[in-house]
């Protein structure tokens, strides 16, 4: 598996859109349909590249939504200056092709559902989808490794995959801090990620954990400080950053 | 915009023809090891920047001037591909 999803040089071709669904009001997920997609590890990329009518060309890579064995999705996030996320999000409708190429990354992903290392996953804003991969890849596995997330999000409405996070099974705990807006009666967590914040929620040190942090850079780097303050070795702390350039 | 080496694994495999987030780099100026996913990655700078993540030293630097990818790995002392990936 991991030969043909990493070793490989990697070349375009053409998806067709198998099926959109709105995340929130400004994300949604992109089924495609690729008959030569070689399969995927959970927490890898691909790219997508358009190509407007006078031959100008943009690139962007996109974490891979859906697990290992389903087929590829890609959910994106909206920036109302970006070039590529307005198309993707407004313009894109089922039965229409895109360039792509992947799977694509070798680091950033979790392959060993036999692993003992409980899981700990921290998101920041669309940094949950390759997390979203890593849980369902755990579930589609039938591992019984416990899981917990740590996912902040703007507001209960910026939350994507709401109703599949709060229907985790058994071993998967999922705790949301939300730092602009709470709804009335928010029992949850408040504000941005800090260490008191992980130090409550992450799992320590001593049960020898594996980090996946996903999100913002300036977020990215708060939980990776935090996570080695609180006792992680720096190589057990996965870190993948994304901004609006370019970015996911 | 700073990012990760994640962001750039899709030109390092055009550059190299294979998975390159998780080789390992050498910083020739402060001889920190990290992987390439590890490492501090500007995009549009113009051209692509990786620098260190530990002294920001410069480690690569990939432009693309007329289809054609220009890189600049001075900044290493030394660059492994894993083998098994």
């Amino acid at each position: 598996m991991a030969g043909t999803a990493l070793r490989r040089r990697l070349t375009w071709q053409v998806a067709t859109v198998a099926a959109v669904a709105e995340e929130t009001a400004s994300v949604r997920t992109i089924a495609l349909d690729l008959p030569d997609w070689p399969g995927h590890l959970a927490g890898q990329h691909l790219d997508v590249r358009l190509t407007a009518e006078d031959g100008y060309r943009a690139e962007r890579s996109y974490s891979i939504a859906s697990a290992p064995g389903e087929a590829p999705a890609i959910t994106v996030e909206r920036l109302d200056d970006g070039e590529v996320s307005p198309y993707l999000t407004e313009e894109l409708r089922r039965g229409d092709e895109i360039e792509v190429r992947g799977p694509i990354g070798g680091y950033f992903v979790w392959e060993s559902a036999n692993d003992s290392s409980p899981l700990l996953l921290v998101a920041g804003g669309s940094g949950i989808v390759p997390l979203r991969s890593i849980l369902r890849h755990r579930d589609c596995s039938g591992s019984s490794l416990p899981a917990r997330l740590l996912y902040s999000a703007r507001s209960i409405a910026d939350v994507i995959y709401r109703a599949e996070l709060d229907d985790q099974g058994d071993g998967v705990t999922v705790i949301y801090t939300l730092t602009r807006e709470q709804p009335p009666g928010w029992t949850g967590h408040s504000g941005r990620v800090d260490d008191a914040l992980l130090a409550e929620v992450a799992w320590p040190a001593r049960r020898q954990p594996l980090a996946f942090a996903c999100g913002p850079t300036p977020f990215v780097e708060t939980v990776a400080a935090g996570l080695v303050r609180l006792g992680y070795p720096p190589a057990a702390v996965k870190t993948e950053r994304f901004g609006a350039t370019g970015g996911h | 915009m700073e990012l990760d080496g994640n962001a750039i694994a899709g030109l390092l495999n055009d550059v190299f023809s294979t998975e390159m987030t998780t080789a390992v780099g050498t910083c020739a100026a402060c001889g920190a090891i990290s992987q390439v996913a590890e490492c501090v990655v500007y995009l549009n700078a113009p051209g692509t920047v990786v620098r260190c993540r530990n002294c920001l030293g410069t480690l690569m630097v990939i432009t693309q001037i007329r289809s054609m990818n220009c890189v600049d790995l001075r900044g290493l002392a030394w660059l492994e591909a894993r083998q098994d990936a």
